[in-house]
């Protein structure tokens, strides 16, 4: 299972990195949007991996570890905050330069 | 607190020349004078227990983290030189007084000088060596305003500049030596660093930190290669150069060597690197002054040789050298001070300082000639005057050593031909300026007599050397020996100050320096003829160029980095992470831990292939990007069933409704934008970007798979046991964020209404063209509202605001709460915009979403505060069990209401953040996107 879920942790964070050095800023925010996701799973994996074993007292025998559930919550949460800045930023900035290149003109060659 | 006010008292005092100035330069000068006076008659106080060998040390804690703490210390040495700065410094503030004239602003020259003699004070009685590096900068700070005084000089601000640029990098320097030596011994306290000699001569880093700290002290005390600043520095008025470049500043370096020597001396590297420095530096200072046809320029030249003998005195590593460095520090200070300010007097009488011209002063002013001729002749070390005594030990301790095996006789040979040349160029200060003929073509003429009070500093400091070297038995000798003793932490050796050894080897070398020295003299213009003749190394120029070279060269390499293309810093940037973390992570032996891994399942294989693949997709179709968010958003919802799968109830609700409303942003957003991004990236971009990708997915995943295969000890266990007790809930999960970690939370929303603020500014008066084609030239659809969408939508609403309320009120004890039920909220209302439009929604919704989100935040907070009125501290969450008739039993706690803060929060920021984007297209009234 472990190897599994890091494997494909790492083609997440491959396709979301890929994205992110794309020249277009669209591209760019969903390659953010990926690497959150993985950074997400793997902050949330730190509190291991478990099946049944949710965090509420009294439901079950044994329970997951709830501090980084509660850290990845709120990450979640900011992480809709930045993807609508950054994707807010990108629209103004369009409007003022008129190109969506992520360096504010379009490539001269 | 004496010594605290010794070092406050000339920064206090700044105020009064100031404020003085206007009542004329006396008054001004007197001001300036006061608090350098009080402090001196303070350090005096201290004199008998200082002279008894006593060490005081007074220590107010600053920042014991940093080990840094106010904490002074006076012993011997320190009083030496605390003497020498305020002594001398009193006497150059009533020189400054009448050598400065009416129009110059004296009141700021004061400033300053105080500014400078406090900061000097503070170097050598401080006990903390971070606090004395403090001090040590601002003395070259306050140096570079003195140098600069006559700002519209070139030549003041150049000088300056170069004096800065030399001692400012020697400081860095100098604070990493003395970091160094901080950790090595565990402590920056000198108590602590003296006696821990030995530890840091056996460290390992004991080379570099002796290195550092001694490029401090070169560029401080101009040593060779780094003396070209001191005759530049003399652009400086000469009050100025006779106090900081000649008395005191410069010396500051020497000090450490004195400071330091038990701490850093008694090892090959420090005798051959300050030996050997201080030779150079001395041969090449008396060697240049002899041809300077500036006045001061050959007393700069002759300061830096003496510094020279001073630091090859220490360098020579025996205890009576120390001694006859320390002694020398006082003796050149006293003659060489009263030099300047008679150079100083020669320049303000006749206009100029060029020797060529300045002939014959003897007929002029007899008096000064007098003064000065005495002096010079100390600085030539001639018997009967202090010169003589310091450099008579000096001559035997070069006799002494043995260290450069069978070229032991090099250094004594050099030291005698050093002395010719002080000779030489002190009879050319005496013979040139005030005898030789006539004046030639002064500025002023002719030249008198200064003020008589402009003479009284130079006859006391001339007074001082004829004291000194007749009677250094009744004068300097307690100072020296206490100064000796604190140097040398009590080791003091036998040392006589009598003036006549008998016939010795010492004698001899002073009686052929002397007649060597006549002879060169008079053999000058053949000399100077040859020094024409020799290639002229102009080291402004020089000095100038390594500069424009240093800032070229940054240009290039900025340019090469810094070309503008976000693209390659990202990746710049990417790769030096790579590179960091593989480095860090090389020392880990063994991939896999010791922790038995779990078993795999179908379920959990297919979840996970189709994330891996969905993921893949995303890169595939991403210029496609209509297809691509819709395959991404399949990845999304992949991440929310892993969380179920995982036991996250709560992280697959919140994952959930977020991906929603992400999805329905990026759609808003594509709206505006091109859907189809253009193939731009070369093939070798396209491969480099793939590798660095593939590099950091690798990196994770083994960073992953590393952690999690090994065992791990968390802090779990204290939620789990206290949630329900402590927090009254059963969902952990939940109760850390309202409760446990409710300050995070109150942080974490406040980001979230700022962000939405943020976004409504961003989008504020934002007009984007309307599209009315997509990629293929298809028309978009008219019709804009589709009815089954708004039937549907408009039923579902009241449905969703139950489910909501629902999640928020189960949420302290089941998977929910305010941010999940914020979320649903949003999602149901921003359906409402998406099937009906915005005109429509808001209509039927008066709501202020900045209201409501500036509501949550303070509802949040004022929860918190809330507890405070109890007594408790801020965020103590309370919660008690009720009965109500019909209802029954129910629990109410204050970490519900912090979590409907959280809920309005959670649905004004969303709103805020999407209603707006709706209308921001440019075209006909009403043309909504939404």
């Amino acid at each position: 299972m472990e190897a599994l879920f890091a494997i494909t942790l790492g083609i997440m964070v491959t396709s979301g990195v890929y994205l992110l050095l794309r020249a277009r800023v669209f591209p760019v925010v969903m390659g953010l949007t990926l690497i959150s996701y993985a950074v997400n799973l793997f902050i949330f994996s730190m509190g291991r991996l478990a099946t049944g074993a949710v965090a509420v007292v009294g439901h079950s025998e044994r329970y997951g570890d709830p501090l980084p559930q509660a850290l990845v919550l709120t990450a979640i949460v900011i992480g809709f905050a930045m993807t609508a800045f950054t994707v807010v930023l990108a629209l103004r900035s369009m409007g003022e330069v008129g190109t969506d290149h992520v360096d504010g003109q379009e490539p001269t060659e | 607190m004496a010594l605290a006010l010794i070092i406050a008292l000339p920064f206090l005092g700044i105020v009064l020349p100031l404020w003085l100035e206007r009542y004329g330069r006396s008054a001004c000068a007197f001001g300036a004078g006061l608090a350098p006076l009080a402090a001196l008659v303070l350090l005096l106080w201290q004199r008998e227990r200082v002279f008894a060998g006593e060490v005081i040390v007074v220590r107010q804690s600053w920042l014991p983290e940093l080990g840094l703490d106010l904490s002074l210390r006076l012993d011997g040495l320190g009083f030496l030189f605390g003497l020498l700065i305020l002594g001398i410094g009193l006497l150059v503030i009533l020189y400054a007084r009448y050598y400065l004239s009416k129009q110059e602003p004296t009141g700021r020259f004061y400033g300053y000088f105080l500014l400078f003699m406090g900061a000097m004070l503070g170097v050598v009685l401080s006990e903390n060596l971070l606090l004395m590096l403090m001090f040590w900068e601002l003395t070259s700070l306050s140096s570079f305003l003195l140098i600069g005084f006559w700002g519209y000089r070139t030549d003041a601000r150049q000088g300056a500049r170069m004096a800065l640029t030399v001692t400012g990098g020697g400081g860095l320097a100098l604070l990493a030596g003395i970091l160094l030596v901080g950790h090595i011994v565990g402590s920056f306290e000198l108590s602590a660093v003296l006696a821990a000699g030995d530890t840091i001569r056996n460290h390992a880093l004991y080379p570099l930190a002796l290195i550092l700290v001694l490029l401090g002290v070169f560029t401080k005390s101009a040593q060779f290669p780094f003396h070209f600043w001191l005759p530049q520095a003399m652009a400086a008025p000469t009050p100025v150069s006779a106090f900081l470049h000649s008395a005191t500043m410069v010396k500051a370096g020497v000090f450490l060597l004195a400071r330091l020597y038990p701490a850093l001396s008694g090892s090959e590297w420090w005798f051959y690197l300050v030996s050997l420095t201080g030779l150079t530096t001395l041969l090449i200072g008396a060697f240049m002054a002899l041809f300077q046809h500036d006045l001061k320029g050959l007393l700069a030249y002759s300061t830096i040789s003496h510094l020279g003998l001073i630091t090859l005195l220490f360098g020579l590593d025996s205890h009576l050298g120390a001694v006859a460095a320390i002694f020398h520090i006082i003796n050149h200070a006293t003659f060489k001070a009263s030099l300047f300010m008679a150079a100083g007097i020669i320049d303000h009488e006749t206009g100029t300082r060029d020797m060529r011209r300045v002939n014959g002063m003897w007929k002029y002013m007899p008096h000064t000639a007098a003064l000065a001729m005495v002096a010079s002749l100390a600085m030539a070390g001639v018997p009967l005057l202090n010169g003589f005594l310091s450099k008579e030990m000096f001559f035997a301790e070069t006799l002494e050593q043995h260290l450069l095996g069978s070229f032991y006789w090099t250094i004594p040979v050099a030291a005698t031909l050093a002395g010719v040349f002080s000779v030489a160029y002190s009879l050319r200060f005496i013979h040139d300026v005030f005898f030789n003929g006539d004046p030639i073509d002064l500025p002023k003429f002719p030249p008198h007599e200064p003020a008589r009070y402009m003479k009284i500093p130079v006859e006391i400091l001339v007074l001082l050397c004829l004291l000194v070297g007749m009677l250094p038995g009744y004068t300097v000798a307690p100072l020296l020996a206490a100064a000796v003793s604190a140097s040398l932490v009590g080791n003091v050796p036998e040392y006589s100050l009598a003036i006549w050894h008998g016939f010795s080897l010492p004698l001899l070398m002073s009686v052929v320096a002397l007649v060597g020295g006549i002879l060169i003299y008079s053999l000058r213009k053949f000399l100077f003829r040859w020094y024409e003749g020799l290639p002229a190394i102009d080291s402004l120029l020089t000095f100038d160029q390594v500069i424009k070279g240093v800032i070229l060269t940054s240009g290039r390499l900025n340019r090469l980095l810094e070309n503008g293309s976000l693209q390659r810093y990202l990746a710049l940037m990417l790769g030096s992470v790579l590179l960091t973390v593989v480095v860090a992570l090389v020392p880990l032996s063994e991939l896999g831990g010791s922790v038995p891994r779990s078993p795999v399942d179908a379920y959990t294989v297919l979840g996970m292939a189709i994330l891996a693949v969905t993921s893949a997709l995303t890169v595939v179709f991403h210029r496609r990007r209509i297809v691509a968010l819709m395959i991404l958003s399949g990845a999304g919802l992949m991440v929310a069933l892993a969380f179920a799968r995982f036991s996250a109830p709560d992280l697959a609700l919140t994952q959930l409704s977020v991906e929603m409303v992400t999805m329905i942003l990026l759609v808003l957003a594509l709206y505006f934008m091109p859907d189809r991004t253009p193939a731009e990236s070369s093939s070798l971009r396209g491969t480099r970007d793939l590798v660095l990708a593939g590099g950091c997915g690798t990196l994770v995943a083994l960073l992953a798979y590393a952690v999690l295969t090994r065992p791990y000890d968390s802090i779990a266990s204290f939620f789990l046991e206290n949630s329900l007790p402590g927090g009254g809930g059963t969902n952990v999960v939940n109760v850390i964020l309202v409760d446990f970690r409710g300050f995070d939370t109150l942080g974490e929303i406040s980001v979230l209404a700022i962000a939405a603020v943020g976004i409504f500014g961003l989008l504020h008066g934002l007009r984007l063209p309307h599209p009315t084609f997509d990629y293929f030239g298809r028309p978009w659809s008219g019709d804009r509202h589709p009815l089954i969408l708004a039937v549907v939508s408009r039923a579902l609403l009241p449905l969703a605001l139950v489910v909501s309320a629902f999640i928020f009120l189960r949420g302290h004890n089941l998977p929910g709460g305010g941010f999940i039920a914020g979320l649903i909220t949003a999602v149901a209302l921003i359906l409402q915009y998406v099937s009906l439009g915005v005109p429509w929604s808001q209509e039927r919704l008066p709501f202020s979403y900045h209201g409501m989100a500036g509501a949550g935040v303070m509802i949040a907070g004022l929860t918190g505060l809330g507890s405070w009125a109890f007594g408790y501290p801020f965020l103590t969450s309370s919660f008690g069990h009720f009965h109500l008739p019909l209802a029954g039993e129910f629990e109410l706690a204050t970490a519900m209401l912090f979590d409907l803060g959280v809920f309005l929060t959670v649905v004004g920021a969303t709103l805020m953040i999407l209603a707006n984007i709706g209308h921001v297209s440019k075209g006909e009234a009403g043309q909504e996107v939404l």
